[in-house]
């Protein structure tokens, strides 16, 4: 039996004042997919993300997370911005960091609950972070960061996790490790992960959406040229990957 | 400074002063955190403009006019709180308009009170030499209240402070606690207005956390080591203008704005030195 789909679109445009960003877009994820979202800059992909966390409203259509709407549901959701909305230098340590994914609407008053502190622990050792636990982010490393972010997620416990761009400005090392980190948490939860490299990621993801105001869906095996070529609207340039 | 040691024994309205000093610095290092880090400045300069607009008011329908700077506090942090959120593109030229025209209103209605002339200068730059006793009372409650709600709210005011996309992702109240912040720092504006006035609240609330956030790693630090800091400027202030007789706010700030600048230079040395040698303090920060 198909798994029902726990994110869905139907019909969702968007626009920035006249600029039109995503004209009767579709999309339906099914519990457990590991779907990769690429397009061109400017292409609406950042928009399509922050429609399915609730953070912008559609012009039309619907989307519904989880069965509810998108801005109830953003709760259950984590989080990995491409780029961070905070200030680099601001006077917080990692594992500060991590425990704000253990904030909620109900737990306003006092201090983090002993079982919060556990699970920042569990989130910072699965992203090889614990080691970190104590220093600055000021301090951090780019790919340093970047763990800290999908460990924040994590702390909030989510059941689907979206990344936007979570290596646009990491080596291709730390990359690999960021999504092989992904392959093992995709059995735990539905990921949805904006990426620039379509070949890159067609070795880890099962479908992937193409994104450029309207929006397409293909499975990994069906990417070839054409596709790119109606994509991007021209020949990119493609690197062989024997994986 | 001896001669301020004995005088502070002997005289009433020194020791009155030396504890508005340090009452108000553990306003202004709480709240001053959060405006340093968070980068509102500009904002509380807003505010504390428009609360000469609410003193000059109370003035002219005769009420206490510390009352009337509270209530225009808080007035002008939820004005522009929604300032802010609304007209987030014209936020700018707004909050300098504010700014001004709460400044105007404060000075018309100065101008038009009946009887005796009101010392305006007395507004602007404050007189902690001459703070009435009942107005410590104000000043220690204030304290009390932005400490309880600090210490209660730590955690989602840090996440709002530190992330406000992800805070509200969670499920935050953003916009209240960003509002509530806003209230904070126009709680410590009326706190401050008595002792270096309007002009030069800006200064104590900012300079005390700048310098601290320099050196230390933490909201929690930055705000113990701001209230310290913002306490020996005050008192040194205070030492430092008795016995010249010089204006005593505007000597505490010069006093902070010295001390910024020793500690910004410090900073940029310990830096370069950190740099030639590296990974040696690399691993525990």
């Amino acid at each position: 039996m198909k798994p029902a789909s726990i994110i869905e679109l139907r019909g969702v445009s968007f626009a920035y004042g006249p600029v039109r960003v995503l004209e009767n877009v579709d999309l339906s994820v099914p519990a457990g997919e590991f779907l990769g979202i690429v397009g061109p800059n400017a292409g609406g992909k950042s928009t399509l993300l922050k429609l399915i966390l609730g953070l912008l409203e559609p012009a039309g259509g619907a989307v519904r997370v989880l069965g509810r709407s998108a801005r109830v549901a953003s709760r259950e959701i984590g989080y990995v911005p491409q780029y961070p909305a905070f200030a680099r230098d601001f006077p917080v340590t990692v594992e500060q960091v991590v425990l704000t994914g253990r904030l909620g609407p109900g737990r306003l008053f006092g201090g983090y609950r002993p079982e919060d502190r556990e699970l920042a622990r569990w989130v910072m050792t699965q992203t090889e972070i614990a080691d970190l636990a104590q220093r600055r982010i000021a301090t951090l490393s780019g790919g340093q960061l970047q763990r800290v972010l999908v460990a924040r997620a994590l702390a909030c416990e989510p059941q689907i996790l979206i990344l936007d761009e979570p290596t646009a400005n990491i080596d291709m090392r730390v990359e690999s490790d960021i999504f092989d980190l992904l392959r093992v948490l995709n059995q735990r939860m539905t990921i949805l992960v904006v990426s620039h490299d379509v070949g890159f990621i067609s070795a880890y993801v099962q479908r992937v959406a193409c994104v450029n105001r309207t929006l397409l869906c293909h499975s990994t095996e069906a990417i070839d040229g054409q596709v790119i070529h109606d994509l991007y609207g021209g020949d990119v340039r493609r690197v062989a990957h024997a994986h | 400074m001896s001669e301020f040691g004995s005088a502070l024994l002997t005289h009433g309205f020194l020791q009155a002063a030396l504890l508005a000093g340090l009452l108000a610095s553990v306003g202004c290092g709480i709240t001053g955190t959060y405006v340093v880090v968070k980068r509102i400045g500009f904002l509380a300069g807003g505010i504390a403009h428009a609360v000469l607009g609410g003193m000059g008011a109370a003035l002219y329908f005769g009420v206490d006019p510390m009352r009337g700077a509270l209530l225009a506090a808080l007035v002008a942090a939820l004005v522009v709180g929604w300032i802010t959120l609304r007209f987030r593109e014209h936020e700018d030229t707004l909050i300098a308009a504010f700014w001004a025209v709460g400044m105007a209103v404060g000075v018309l209605f100065i101008a038009r009170t009946p009887g005796y002339a009101v010392d305006l200068m007395s507004y602007l730059f404050g007189n902690i030499l001459l703070v009435p006793h009942e107005d410590l009372w104000l000043m220690a409650g204030l304290d009390a209240v932005l400490l309880l709600t600090v210490a209660a709210l730590r955690r989602p005011l840090l996440a709002v402070a530190f992330d406000e996309e992800f805070a509200r992702l969670r499920g935050l109240p953003v916009t209240l606690l960003y509002l509530l912040l806003l209230c904070l720092v126009a709680l410590t504006v009326v706190l401050l207005i008595r002792v270096v006035g309007l002009i030069l609240v800006i200064a104590l609330l900012t300079l005390p956390a700048a310098i601290a956030a320099q050196h230390a790693t933490t909201l929690g630090r930055i705000m113990a080591l701001a209230v310290v800091l913002g306490g020996v400027f005050t008192t040194g202030g205070l030492a430092l203008s008795y016995g010249p007789d010089l204006p005593a706010g505007a000597t505490m700030i010069l006093l902070a704005g010295v001390a910024y600048l020793l500690s910004t230079v410090l900073q940029r040395w310990v830096q370069r030195r950190r740099a030639r040698l590296p990974a040696a303090v690399e691993g525990r920060g």
